[in-house]
């Protein structure tokens, strides 16, 4: 096996063990994607013009709230990233004959690892709550996947801008800066037959909005999969660009020290 | 053979000329101190020398690999302690030590046994299966020491490894620091900011200023390149004058560098039994109530006033912030 997978399967074992060890953030991790679940579903259930063709507001919203999770939980990776860097490990690695790819894709690797698992506690909710994926194992499948990707594009550009700025209180306000925007830019609460014009228009440049269409494809319609097929493909593509941009900001670093 | 050359290495950031020439070189199996106050310019030599970052000119050869051409070969050749711990403290001293043994290429039943070996070494064995955020600054600091040892390097990089440690915490750092020289085989190369530190474990000392290499060799042989001994004079009261007290003293015959620290005159004599009489006599003259008077012959504190014409502690203060100098 190259040494970079090496490397990185080591590296995101690492880091998930750590999380393991906290109690808490286990705990946001499972709850706090059902809260917004169950919160949003009840809230606007009464309002069947939202849901676009689907036949419950929470079969809607199920595939949109998997996919605002994963990419919260991409903008927010680098912080594992500046505490690295703070606590020295990064430094530790690169006097050691470590993979300099994998210091990065780790924690990307991770970010997408942690939405998949996110993905399949929603989907097991929503299920309770009455949705079913019209798209079946494929469908399942699709969501992990426009989870697990969309999670990995903000990772990318989460560590990233850790990687420039270094600094926990620069990456919280990035974070916001990006997520809100970006979440009220996309068809996650609602469909986007209802959005005014110029933020449909750019919602479509979104690459939130393509992961919520690629999962809500895959539940609601559960057929069509041309278009979702080309969404994954483009959030490939920006995890690309992405990871590229962090693998810059990484030479970026050590050119600095 | 030499474990580590350096030669007219620079380096700048910025608006700092962090290295301005610096050469020497390391034999295989030795112990040498880089001395100087903080911002002389030892940690960025180190971190030229373990690859972290590149010189702007001048070349280094570490275990006969050069740094900048080979810097893959000279990784697996070193073990490197920086001054600030690399522990991931979210995970056990032995998971911090298996990863790092991993990245070398180690694997199974070898590393696990080196691992174990080296915990013992350290005196981690009980605390190995905790995680290492509870652990005290010095069990962090032998962690990283262990860290650094785990794939059997053949040069090992201690920068700074007891500064921020108690007194009592780095005195068993510095024999744990002799005992490893010696099993482990090891050429150390060691950064301090304290003379008593250099002192101790190193074979042969270099002195950092600005960014140079002022003088090398034995701390004895330094010593006495000094001729003579330090007398200080503690005045009782200064009354603001402490500058005549030093222009009494340096007026006297044999009297030299001398300078004031707080109360104290120092001056450097060819005989302190000889010259303290005079000395008193001088300073009585002219006023200045002694409190009291010492003698002792030469420290690498006197080496460094020497060479650099400036006063260690005085130096390393500019450089030193507060929580630092507070932790001290």
């Amino acid at each position: 096996m190259p040494q970079v997978l090496r490397h990185t399967g080591w590296m995101v074992v690492r880091q998930a063990r750590n999380l393991m060890r906290e109690p808490i953030w286990i705990a946001m991790m499972v709850i706090q994607p059902m809260i917004w679940l169950l919160l949003y579903g009840q809230l606007f259930s009464k309002v069947t013009a939202l849901r676009g063709g689907a036949s419950s507001y929470v079969e809607f919203l199920t595939p949109g709230i998997v996919c605002m999770n994963a990419f919260f939980g991409g903008t927010w990776s680098g912080m594992a990233m500046i505490n690295d860097l703070d606590r020295h490990v990064v430094d530790r690695f690169l006097a050691a004959p470590a993979s300099r790819l994998a210091i990065v894709l780790s924690q990307v690797a991770r970010a997408g690892i942690t939405a998949i698992l996110q993905a399949l506690i929603l989907l097991l909710v929503g299920l309770a709550l009455g949705v079913r994926v019209h798209g079946g194992v494929l469908g399942w499948f699709v969501v992990c996947a426009a989870s697990a990707l969309l999670a990995m594009v903000f990772s990318g550009f989460s560590n990233g801008v850790a990687l420039l700025l270094r600094r926990e209180a620069s990456m919280i306000a990035t974070a916001n800066f990006v997520g809100l925007p970006l979440m009220f830019l996309s068809s996650i609460l609602l469909s986007t037959a209802l959005m005014p014009g110029w933020i449909s228009a750019i919602s479509r440049f979104n690459p939130v909005n393509w992961g919520v269409h690629a999962a809500r494809n895959a539940v609601v319609v559960g057929g069509d999969w041309g278009p979702t097929g080309e969404f994954l493909l483009f959030l490939v593509a920006a995890t690309a660009v992405t990871c590229a941009f962090a693998t810059w900001t990484f030479r970026a670093y050590q050119r600095s020290i | 053979m030499d474990a580590i050359v350096a030669e007219q290495l620079t380096k700048r950031y910025k608006t700092v000329q962090a290295l301005d020439g610096v050469s020497f070189s390391v034999r295989d199996g030795e112990v040498f101190a880089l001395l100087g106050p903080n911002g002389a310019g030892k940690s960025t030599t180190v971190r030229v020398l373990t690859t972290l970052t590149r010189p702007d000119s001048g070349r280094a050869l570490v275990g006969g690999e050069d740094v900048v051409r080979q810097p893959g070969r000279v990784r697996r050749a070193i073990g490197y302690v920086a001054q600030d711990s690399g522990v991931d403290w979210e995970a056990t001293g032995r998971e911090n030590m298996l990863l790092q043994g991993r990245i070398h290429g180690m694997a199974g039943r070898p590393l696990h046994a080196r691992v174990d070996e080296l915990l013992g070494l350290v005196g981690l064995d009980e605390a190995a299966d905790r995680i290492a955020r509870g652990y005290s600054g010095g069990m962090k600091r032998r962690l990283d020491i262990a860290i650094g040892l785990v794939h059997k390097p053949r040069v090992l990089f201690l920068d700074e490894p007891t500064t921020g440690l108690d007194p009592e915490a780095r005195a068993a750092m510095w024999v744990e620091v002799e005992r490893l020289a010696r099993q482990e085989s090891l050429t150390i190369l060691l950064t301090t900011h304290y003379l008593e530190e250099a002192d101790r474990l190193a074979e042969r000392v270099a002195i950092v200023s600005r960014g140079r290499i002022v003088v090398e060799g034995t701390p004895e042989a330094l010593k006495a390149g000094l001729h003579g001994e330090s007398v200080s004079v503690e005045l009782r009261d200064s009354d603001g004058r402490l500058a005549e007290a030093v222009q009494v003293v340096q007026a006297l015959d044999g009297a030299d560098e001398v300078h004031v620290e707080g109360r104290v005159v120092r001056a450097r004599v060819p005989n302190g039994a000889q010259a303290i009489p005079t000395i008193l006599s001088a300073l009585d003259g002219r006023g200045f109530p002694v409190a009291s008077v010492t003698t002792a012959r030469p420290s690498l504190d006197d080496v460094y006033l020497h060479y650099t014409g400036r006063d260690f502690a005085a130096e390393d203060e500019e450089h030193t912030p507060v929580a630092r100098a507070w932790g001290r």
